[in-house]
């Protein structure tokens, strides 16, 4: 698990986390390549069962990046996908994974430093936490059918 | 509405541990409103199950739909040409709809996924209170439109008890005193004198107090 690069989906509000990732782009800031932005018109349109298909289909980690507190475009939407976070978490939690593998975040469109530190910081967590249970169970399975 | 919540995760993958191949069932009807167990929870009951099967290294079968009503013998009807391809069955509807089931498929076990609450009403959204009990003998025309059967701790039928204070329930801080309410309501209605008439005693047969209840309509019988 050395070279462990988690796969980690990060679903951005077009208003603000999405066009903070354009501002690190153009003021050429890098971040992990591990991070898939998936765009969304708002985090508020972020279903408990995007998070957990992405969780399914071998996402290491999930963040969903929205408005700050208080700004969002559509009233509330960020406060929204922040009840469907915590709801995700409790599933997590009641399955046996670790929480930390899904968060909430919140920055403006003009963060584009904020989106890149947490793109690393978060990478670094999922790297921490090591690969989602799902996978570990799959490489125990090609590892015993080597045997 | 019948209200229900989804029981815990653990209990429900307990019930499903011994077989590979589950149908899981969802009704559109009361759990849909209270979000227990639409098309929606289904989706999300069947990938928190997949989740936990992937972790284990198993392989098991969810197949997912959702009846128009899982109380209905019609509508339940529709499971049939599912059922061969199923060990089990895991129903996200009321007590009523996996009893309507399991009498349809005498030969397949099946499981709650819901823990049938009570008969109640939105208050707001995310919130649902009781309001019904199903007394069989509706009083509602007599104490102003709230019922000291579903919402009065004791069921008092003539008047609150010393429990009252500040118009609320002694049971808990948010709770309501039923009879406050009614006193209130009877007196915007200018309907006090209602008040003082005394209820007699309740026959609490139609309530179920005289075995399992039955509606048998011969206009509508086929």
């Amino acid at each position: 698990m050395e070279n462990f690069e988690p796969e980690i989906v990060a679903f951005c509000c077009h208003y603000c986390a999405y066009t903070a990732a354009d501002m690190a782009g153009s003021k050429r800031i890098s971040y992990p390549a591990n991070v898939k932005i998936i765009r969304v018109p708002c985090t508020g349109k972020v279903d408990a069962i995007h998070i957990m298909k992405a969780f399914e289909k071998g996402a290491d980690g999930i963040y969903v990046a929205g408005c700050l507190e208080g700004d969002c475009h559509f009233k509330n939407g960020n406060t929204r996908a922040k009840h469907r976070v915590q709801k995700v978490q409790m599933v997590l939690k009641d399955l046996g994974w670790e929480t930390e593998r899904l968060e909430m975040i919140n920055m403006s469109a003009g963060m584009g430093e904020r989106f890149a530190i947490t793109a690393l910081e978060f990478t670094k967590k999922i790297k921490q936490l090591g690969p989602s249970p799902i996978k570990i169970t799959n490489t125990e399975k090609h590892q015993q059918a080597a045997d | 509405m019948i209200t229900a919540e989804q029981k815990p995760l653990q209990e429900i993958i307990e019930y499903i541990s011994p077989y590979d191949r589950i149908l899981l069932v969802g009704c559109n009807e009361c759990v849909t409103v209270c979000a227990a167990g639409g098309r929606k929870e289904v989706g999300l009951l069947a990938s928190a199950l997949h989740l936990n099967c992937l972790k284990q290294g198993r392989t098991v079968d969810i197949k997912e739909i959702t009846l128009e009503r899982q109380c209905d013998p019609e509508y339940v009807e529709e499971l049939v040409s599912k059922i061969d391809s199923a060990d089990a069955i895991l129903s996200m509807a009321c007590g009523c709809g996996v009893q309507t089931i399991a009498e349809r498929y005498k030969e397949k076990p099946v499981f709650p996924a819901v823990n049938t609450k009570f008969m109640g009403a939105s208050v707001s959204q995310g919130i649902w209170e009781e309001r019904c009990q199903g007394c069989g003998n509706c009083l509602l025309g007599i104490t102003g439109g709230i019922c000291p059967v579903a919402r009065c701790s004791k069921h008092l039928l003539n008047g609150p008890c010393g429990g009252t204070s500040n118009s609320m329930c002694e049971i808990a801080p948010d709770v309501n005193c039923a009879w406050c309410l009614i006193w209130e309501r009877l007196k915007t209605l200018g309907m006090e004198k209602q008040y003082e008439e005394i209820m007699e005693a309740k026959d609490w047969r139609p309530a179920g107090g005289g075995g399992p209840r039955k509606i048998v309509r011969e206009d509508l019988s086929l």
